[in-house]
């Protein structure tokens, strides 16, 4: 079976329902097509989000997916300092603590209003290339093999994306840029729910330990640990494992869920346009490497990529604007916060207790970056050397 | 032969191996992942990367 359409979408997460409504709108004829059965689940997903940028992107807080708001976040040293920071400054995880499966189908259904269709349990496959475009696509529909022959296509099939590879573009990752993830939704703890936590040292070498409250004694208590300080099966599991049971606030809690996945914390790919195709999200690796946050990178790049594939195909505009025009909004944020990862997951535990040790002495809420950046110099000027004039 | 195997019972599916393996030698469907044991060269990277330990390098069944 064969199937023409203007715009296919891979993947249903935020990057991908974003893309299909932002080409729906601009007249395309769209397809979303998602390998899962349910839009968002299982949840791979801390699901701090910052409430800033949901509004700045166009969407609106909706009580059919916030769970808890929090004022800010918490910086724990390994010695326990602890450094508290206002919404706007803790960057782009604070602020909303949502359901992600209930968020994601948010923006699945709006793109849907918007005109696009949707296959849910079609998952793409395989691909031709004629040259540099991807002129067929093939899925697996619910069993059915169909062809898909589409003009453009946005490629936003997550941290497993194989849609790249099948375009000669290289998405692979290096060891130290990945984290391997694992998270308990844990019932029954008792913990300051005004504060999403964040906990850096050994006890995670390469990542850090978070606690994202949900309201009511509930929270999502994961970690990420940095792939190339894994040595055996199942060491994730034991890092977390052992950090919840010697926090007796939180072993005193029961898990409900459990959550895995991983992030790239890399620099986002080099090239994220190729003839008809295009990247957005996790898929082009465009998580911030030093909070691992990534739904509203997904969200922007997809309503980007949509917007032009729009525009090319009504006035035939070159689609590799889309280089430019996300990385004008996205990339300096990604490079300083790679080059800020890249220095982090090499302190020690001493410096940490350091540096966030004299952070907390300051009323960080009211100063200025400036004034952080000097305190910091100050206590670890190791830490400072490349990121100063990146900052 | 030593292969990678994945425990069905352990496993939760969230892709971490698929997006961590160094020579794209993995698939995630929705309940079963797929190592294509021709590409794959058993370099034990996707063991340690489970987050819950559901891979291991062993032995090829019969
Ligand atoms: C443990 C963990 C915690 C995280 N915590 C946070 C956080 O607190 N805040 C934050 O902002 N970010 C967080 N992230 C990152 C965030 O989840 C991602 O950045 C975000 O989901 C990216 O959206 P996306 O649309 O690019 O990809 P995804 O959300 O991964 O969506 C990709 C979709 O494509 C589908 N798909 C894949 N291949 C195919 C195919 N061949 N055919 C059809 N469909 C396909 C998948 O099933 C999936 O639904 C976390 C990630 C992990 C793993």
């Amino acid at each position: 079976m064969k199937h023409e359409v203007d715009v296919l979408v891979i993947g249903a997460g935020p990057g991908g329902s974003s893309a299909a409504k932002a080409a729906a709108e601009a007249g395309a004829s769209v397809l979303l097509i998602e390998k899962r059965q349910e839009i968002g689940s299982p949840v791979r997903c801390g699901e701090g989000v910052a409430m800033d940028w949901l509004r700045e992107l166009g969407i609106p807080p909706d009580q059919r997916w916030i769970a808890h708001e929090v004022d800010g976040a918490r910086l724990v040293s390994p010695c326990g300092h602890v450094m508290t920071m206002d919404a706007r400054r803790a960057g782009n995880e604070t602020g909303f603590v949502v359901e992600r499966d209930a968020f994601d189908r948010a923006l699945a259904s709006a793109a849907v209003r918007a005109g696009s269709d949707i296959w849910m349990r079609a998952m793409a496959t395989g691909a031709k290339m004629v040259g540099d475009r991807m002129s067929r696509v093939k899925v697996d529909r619910f069993g059915d093999d169909v062809t898909i022959v589409p003009k453009v296509v946005i490629a936003a099939d997550g941290f497993e994306s194989r849609v790249c590879g099948w375009a000669g573009l290289n998405s692979r990752l290096a060891l130290k840029d990945i984290d391997s993830c694992l998270q308990y939704r844990l019932v029954g703890i008792e913990t300051d729910e005004r504060w999403n936590d964040f906990y850096v040292g050994s006890m995670a070498p390469g990542g850090y330990v978070w606690v994202f409250h949900k309201g009511e004694g509930v929270a999502n208590v994961g970690i990420g640990v940095g792939a190339h300080r894994l040595r055996k099966k199942g060491d994730v599991r034991m890092y977390l494992d052992r950090f919840i049971a010697s926090h007796p606030e939180l072993s005193r809690g029961r898990a409900v869920d459990i959550v895995a996945g991983a992030v790239s914390t890399s620099l986002p790919m080099d090239t994220t346009v190729k003839g008809n195709l295009m990247l957005v999200g996790d898929a082009a690796r465009m998580i911030d490497a030093l909070t691992g946050g990534g739904v509203v990178h997904a969200i922007r790049s997809g309503q980007i990529a949509g917007a032009i594939a729009g525009e090319h195909l009504q006035g035939g505009q070159p689609m590799d604007r889309y280089e430019r025009a996300w990385r004008r909004e996205i990339e300096d944020l990604l490079v300083r916060n790679y080059v800020a990862k890249e220095k982090a997951v090499n302190l020690s535990d001493e410096t940490f207790d350091r540096i966030i040790g004299a952070l907390c002495e300051l009323e960080v809420s009211h100063i200025t970056t400036g004034e952080i950046l000097a305190a910091v110099a100050k206590v670890a000027p190791e830490f400072m050397a490349e990121l100063e004039d990146l900052l | 032969m030593k292969r990678v195997a994945c425990d069905r019972n352990v496993c939760l599916y969230c892709g971490t191996c698929v997006g961590g393996c160094p020579f794209e030698a993995m698939t995630l469907f929705s309940t079963w992942i797929e190592v294509d044991h021709d590409v794959c060269t058993r370099c034990g990277v996707c063991v340690k990367l489970c987050p819950v330990g559901a891979l291991t390098l062993g032995e090829a069944g019969p």
